[in-house]
């Protein structure tokens, strides 16, 4: 019988439970769960030069139609899946060809994996510092590496660009955070028992097929969680594109993010106002987008690959 | 492909295409570090010349280590970053431990529930809160003190390492919880008998937990921006801002800040590394 478990023989109120669970549980809703329901309570209110009353969805219709808002609030969004997809397409490919290589029974693996997770561990100050000197046409280190396979004519002040800085941005992200995933994968298939391989193997097939047709489709679920967990993390990326570009996301908030937008607003800069009735309606917008992954995950990838483990 | 006609002991791109691709991968994610690192010992003129060659006689200098140390406060920094780093990282280990203990232990009605509130914290990005964050840190007068990142960094870090630690307390066998009982333990005894067994996942949640908090940018800069709250990570961004044009010293604030964080990495890396692949299995 479920809670007798507690208090052998005897019911009573088990306060141990409470001593264990409520400091921790008090700082984790002080901290986080309730200034994150406040910021959204905020966005439903005015600013203080009109009263700070209740009203109702008006910051959010401003976001949206308001042509002084949307078209940043429309900016960012795009932006920011643009970021992710790059993410999803490059990094996703990337950590699973190295997992699979490394769990191939590889000699200096462990090597191979410290290195490649080395990056995650820094700041982004320091990485946007280190892109950004190797991009640099005054350092020329990047024009001097492409000069060696004769491609120097080619090399362009990427960061710089309006059309390519967010993908350069976006890319060196990638190259922050590409061992998480590669670990996740990595876990994932040595868990893989050899039996399910062998038989395979005894038959014939190559390593390149055993791959496709029996590993591929058990990674399915943690593939999808990275998913998940990338996106979560790239509509949300600031970092990055702050530590770059400041928090006008320049050039012409061409890498302008949810959260570099979300910043200016509540936070204010050199040129604009803090906002923070603004910013709790950016922030709810925010939320929004990303619930909606996270529900588009359970509801229809989770379903589908269950049903097809199947 | 053409690999589909091979022979079982065939891999399709072989032994030396498979090193050649992960030499490839290494080297691209640890040279622009070690490119930090080896130029901020090197004097301004070889830093230019040439940035590739490690430091030798000639070249070899400790001008912008010279130039951090005496014109900005870097040693406060530090210390300002280890008490934020270590006393949440002490904080989440002990509250953490205790709500995983309770959540694997006792079959309480709510049980299921408070464990997804606590997932809550995984999916959602804390820095939606700011707005309110900095409204309560107002009221709590707590704006420009270390306390205020420390409560932060703690809430934080809970739900992770609660859902990590929750999966080694499970692991703990029934018998000897119950052989205590039988001796007349009460439950908090019991709690302390199964802390050996999280032993392992420590090392996993300590970095884990300090990576995020060592780094973060955005809570020093919104709720302690002052000279004397500054962390190494703020501290050195903003250095950054000053000394554009002398690049020893922006190398060597760099490495100053990278150091501790890498330094610890590394010698934990294995336990790191097998922690996480633990975690993420089940």
């Amino acid at each position: 019988m479920p809670g007798s478990v507690s208090a052998p023989g005897k019911r009573r109120f088990p306060i141990h439970i409470v001593v264990f669970i409520a400091p921790g549980a008090v700082i984790y809703t002080l901290f986080l769960i309730y200034p994150l329901l406040d910021s959204l309570r905020i966005g439903f209110f005015g600013n203080e030069t009109d009263g700070g009353g209740f009203v109702g969805f008006r910051n959010y219709a401003l976001l949206l139609f308001d042509p002084d808002w949307s078209e940043r609030f429309r900016g960012a969004f795009v932006n920011s899946l643009i970021f992710f997809f790059i993410n999803v397409f490059v990094q996703t490919p990337v950590a699973l060809m190295l997992a699979a290589l490394l769990a191939n029974k590889t000699r200096f693996s462990t090597f191979y994996r410290t290195a490649i997770f080395v990056p995650a561990v820094l700041s982004l100050v320091i990485v946007a510092f280190v892109w950004q000197l190797i991009l640099s046409p005054v350092w020329g280190v990047s024009r001097d590496l492409m000069g060696l396979f004769g491609l120097a004519q080619f090399f362009q002040p990427w960061l710089g660009l309006q059309e390519t800085a967010l993908t350069t941005l976006a890319l060196i992200s990638v190259w922050q955070f590409l061992g998480i995933p590669m670990m996740l994968f990595y876990a994932a298939l040595l868990s893989i028992p050899e039996e399910l391989t062998e038989a395979a193997r005894i038959d014939g097939a190559s390593s390149w097929n055993v791959f496709w047709d029996i590993k591929f489709p058990l990674l399915l679920p943690i593939i999808g969680i990275v998913t998940l967990l990338t996106y979560i993390g790239n509509m949300s990326a600031f970092d990055v594109i702050f530590a770059v570009k400041g928090p006008l996301a320049g050039p012409n908030f061409s890498t302008d993010t949810l959260m570099t937008f979300f910043y200016r607003t509540f936070f204010g800069t050199g040129f604009q106002q803090p906002n923070p009735v603004m910013g709790g309606a950016v922030a709810g917008a925010t939320f929004i987008i990303l619930m909606a992954g996270v529900a588009a995950y359970f509801f229809l990838w989770q379903r589908r690959v269950r049903s097809y483990e199947l | 492909m053409s690999s589909d006609n091979r022979p079982s002991a065939g891999v399709p791109i072989g032994a030396v295409g498979k090193h050649a691709v992960l030499i490839f991968f290494t080297a691209l994610s640890i040279v622009p570090v070690l490119m930090i690192l080896v130029n901020s010992f090197k004097s301004r003129r070889a830093i230019f010349s040439d940035p590739v060659a490690f430091p030798g006689p000639e070249t070899f200098s400790l001008i912008g280590y010279h130039t951090v140390f005496v014109r900005s406060n870097f040693m406060d920094y530090y210390v300002n970053s280890l008490t934020v780093t270590v006393v949440s990282l002490v904080l989440i280990l002990i509250l953490a431990t205790m709500i995983a203990f309770a959540l694997a232990e006792y079959e309480f009605t709510g049980n299921k529930l408070l464990a997804m509130f606590f997932l809550l914290g995984i999916i959602l990005p804390v820095r939606l809160g700011s707005v309110s964050m900095l409204q309560l840190m107002v009221s709590l007068k707590l704006v420009n003190t270390l306390a205020a990142l420390i409560c932060v960094y703690t809430a934080m870090g809970m739900p992770l390492a609660v859902f990590i630690l929750t999966q080694f307390m499970r692991q703990v066998p029934r018998e000897i919880k119950d052989a205590a009982r039988i001796d007349g333990a009460n439950e908090y005894r019991v709690f302390l008998l199964t802390l050996p067994t999280i032993r392992p996942a420590i090392a996993t949640v300590a970095i884990l937990t300090m990576i995020p908090v060592w780094n973060d940018l955005w809570f020093p800069l919104i709720l302690a921006p002052a000279p004397e709250t500054q962390t190494v990570t703020l501290g050195a961004a903003s250095f950054l801002g000053q000394f554009l044009s002398d690049w020893n010293a922006v190398l060597a604030a760099l490495s100053l800040s990278a150091g501790p964080i890498l330094a610890l990495y590394l010698i934990f890396s294995r336990q790191f590394l097998s922690g996480l692949t633990a975690g993420a299995v089940k």
